[in-house]
């Protein structure tokens, strides 16, 4: 049952494999951004896990909670970043396709290949 | 050390990034090219005073914020970053003042402002993976650095670039990704981002399980930023589609900034900590550095676009800097830093020849310039000049690294002499591509009456400006070695 018990790293690893599966094997522009964005979710969900500590609470320090268990916020701070970054790429990626779209008439990258040759 | 002196290294990344929303409110017509060009000379002139500094026997370390070390986040500097700093600066503002004529071609007016702001952003996060001494840092530098490429390469007229640039954007994206992943596993089991204090915390969690897969993850996804053979199919066509200037910039430093922050990962964490981790290191390396050289050369012989010929010329020139880092001896990283310098050099200079090229000629294919040397003599010498350091022809940069590239094969026994074998192989079929463009320009007759003339003179210019650099650093290379070889040093442990 060990394996099971980590259960949140599975969530981890198998989200982060559909995403690269669906950004590898899609051809539509769309559906491999959106793979990329599961993949990038998967690694939000990596750091925000290790930071969290059972029973743990908000690291706000007073005299009566001194001794008292925390969790620790700065794996949040950091993919708070992240996660803006996330939200850049997304946005460029997208703005990306809308010109694909614009000069080549289709999101498809087969027939974006076609008519490139 | 004065006060303004000590926040160098911190100017180093806000001076162009303060720039870059001030271009954007610019509209007037030369004003926004005008200003980015000053910014980036500024960065340059930093990282001169840095390089003077770190040559001076000075290390330099900065706390932002004045956050003591592993809790706050620290700049340092030392002959590595100096001398990456040099070539991206340098890179950014050799471009940047030959290229006004020529963006205008490929930028409309409109566009410049948002253009100039995203090339200094570019810049910025080039010059932040340099001088931060953070893990974390890295990544968001990497990111801003990639995010600003990504719309320079597509900014141009060129509708190709759009689908390359989609690819680059994907597997950007992943190559960041994994960085991150590995760097969180490393934060989980060590608790720290500060590459100098992981390097200390690491070695008693060293063969825990999260930390062997976070130096597989750190490694693939900075291999993939680097172009790394075979990571590297997103490299040809964006560099082949980008605006002319923006491949001399991206080309010069762009997959270096990945290379760099590879080596330091890989020499100063993981390789005196993990048990086997050189071996490892050597057998991932090397193959895939002696594949790049021969595909990249050999397709490079038999391309007929000009750029992306260049560019697969690029990816077998990447493969000589990371096999003489696989060879993991001091000489051997040393040649792989001075060729990362010389390199940026001679594809810089041949990629700016590319931008002469493109102001007069529409389709730069190989049978589009028979005959070209008659009307464009001196873009074609400079061409011929900065051919020959690429091939490593003694008398130019290019033979100071290769020289250094045989000396550390040599060195490293038996499998060195294969090693000299495939390096002279590779430097025969550079022989070949550029006598391709060579015979070409000056041998072939042109088609039809060419009505063209001299690239514009600062295009021009730059361009021999950058040549004879090639050539100076081949009579003179005093400065790139010291720094080289201090890099290396640092990277193996030794001090100085």
């Amino acid at each position: 049952m060990e394996l099971l018990g980590l259960y949140y790293y599975w969530v981890f690893a198998i989200l982060l494999m559909i995403g690269l599966y669906a950004v590898i094997v899609k051809l539509n522009l769309i559906k491999k951004l959106i793979g990329l964005s599961l993949f990038q979710a998967a690694v939000f969900l990596l750091y925000i896990t290790m930071g969290k500590l059972e029973g743990g609470t908000a690291p706000i320090v007073t005299d009566a909670n001194a001794n008292g268990l925390f969790s620790n916020p700065l794996p949040q701070v950091l993919i708070l970043t992240a996660i803006v970054v996330g939200i850049s790429t997304m946005a460029l990626g997208l703005g990306i396709v809308i010109r694909i779209k614009e000069e080549y008439g289709t999101i498809e990258e087969d027939e974006i290949q076609e008519i490139d040759k | 050390m004065t006060a303004f002196h000590s926040h160098l290294p911190v100017l180093q990344v806000i001076v162009p990034m303060l720039t870059a929303p001030l271009v954007i409110l610019l509209n007037q017509k030369r004003l926004p090219w005008i200003v980015a060009t000053a910014a980036s000379l500024c960065a340059f002139a930093i990282a001169v005073t840095l390089a003077m500094s770190v040559m001076a026997g000075q290390t330099i370390q900065y706390s932002l914020g004045a956050w003591p070390a592993p809790w706050g986040i620290e700049l340092a500097v030392d002959a590595f970053s100096a001398l990456m700093l040099l070539v991206v600066t340098g890179a950014s503002s050799v471009a940047l003042l030959a290229g006004a004529q020529s963006l205008d071609k490929d930028i409309e007016h409109h566009r410049q402002p948002l253009f100039y702001a995203a090339w200094l952003l570019a810049l910025s996060g080039l010059a932040g993976i340099l001088v931060t001494a953070d893990a974390f840092n890295i990544f968001v530098f990497m990111e801003i650095s990639s995010l600003a490429s990504y719309v320079l390469i597509s900014g141009g007229p060129d509708k190709r670039a759009l689908p390359a640039v989609f690819k680059y954007l994907v597997m950007g994206t992943i190559g960041a990704t994994f960085y991150l992943i590995g760097v969180g596993l490393i934060y989980m089991m060590t608790g720290t981002l500060n590459l100098a204090d992981m390097a200390f915390r690491i070695e008693d969690v060293a063969d825990q399980t999260p930390i062997l897969l976070a130096a597989g993850f750190i490694t693939i996804g900075l291999a993939l930023k680097a172009a790394i053979f075979p990571l590297h199919i997103w490299l040809p066509n964006a560099y082949t589609y980008a605006p002319n200037m923006v491949t001399v910039f991206l080309a010069a430093c762009a997959t270096k900034v990945a290379i760099y922050v590879l080596l330091r990962f890989d020499f100063f964490v993981f390789q005196p900590n993990l048990v086997g981790h050189d071996f490892q290191f050597t057998f991932f390396l090397l193959p895939l550095s002696l594949l790049a050289i021969l595909v990249g050369s050999s397709v490079a012989i038999f391309e007929p676009k000009l750029k992306r010929l260049m560019a697969w010329s690029s990816v077998a020139q990447i493969g000589y800097i990371t096999l003489g880092a696989s060879l993991l001896s001091v000489s051997g990283t040393t040649a792989s830093v001075l060729h990362i310098f010389n390199h940026s050099l001679a594809k810089g200079a041949l990629f700016l020849v590319m931008a002469c090229l493109g102001m007069r000629i529409a389709q730069l294919r190989i049978d589009n310039i028979a005959g070209i040397a008659q009307k464009m003599p001196w873009t074609m010498a400079a061409f011929v000049l900065a051919g020959l350091s690429l091939i490593g022809v003694p008398g130019t940069a290019g033979f100071i690294s290769k020289w250094y590239l045989i000396t550390a094969s040599f060195e490293s026994g038996a499998m060195g002499i294969a090693l000299v074998v495939i390096i002279l192989i590779s430097s025969l079929m550079a022989v070949v591509y550029i006598w391709r463009i060579v015979e070409s320009a000056y041998f072939r007759q042109p088609e039809e009456d060419l009505v063209i003339t001299e690239a514009p003179i600062p295009l021009l210019l730059m361009t021999w400006v950058v040549v004879l650099m090639n050539v100076y650093f081949g009579f003179a290379p005093g400065v790139p070695i010291e720094l080289a070889t201090g890099a290396a040093e640092l990277l193996h442990g030794q001090t100085p």
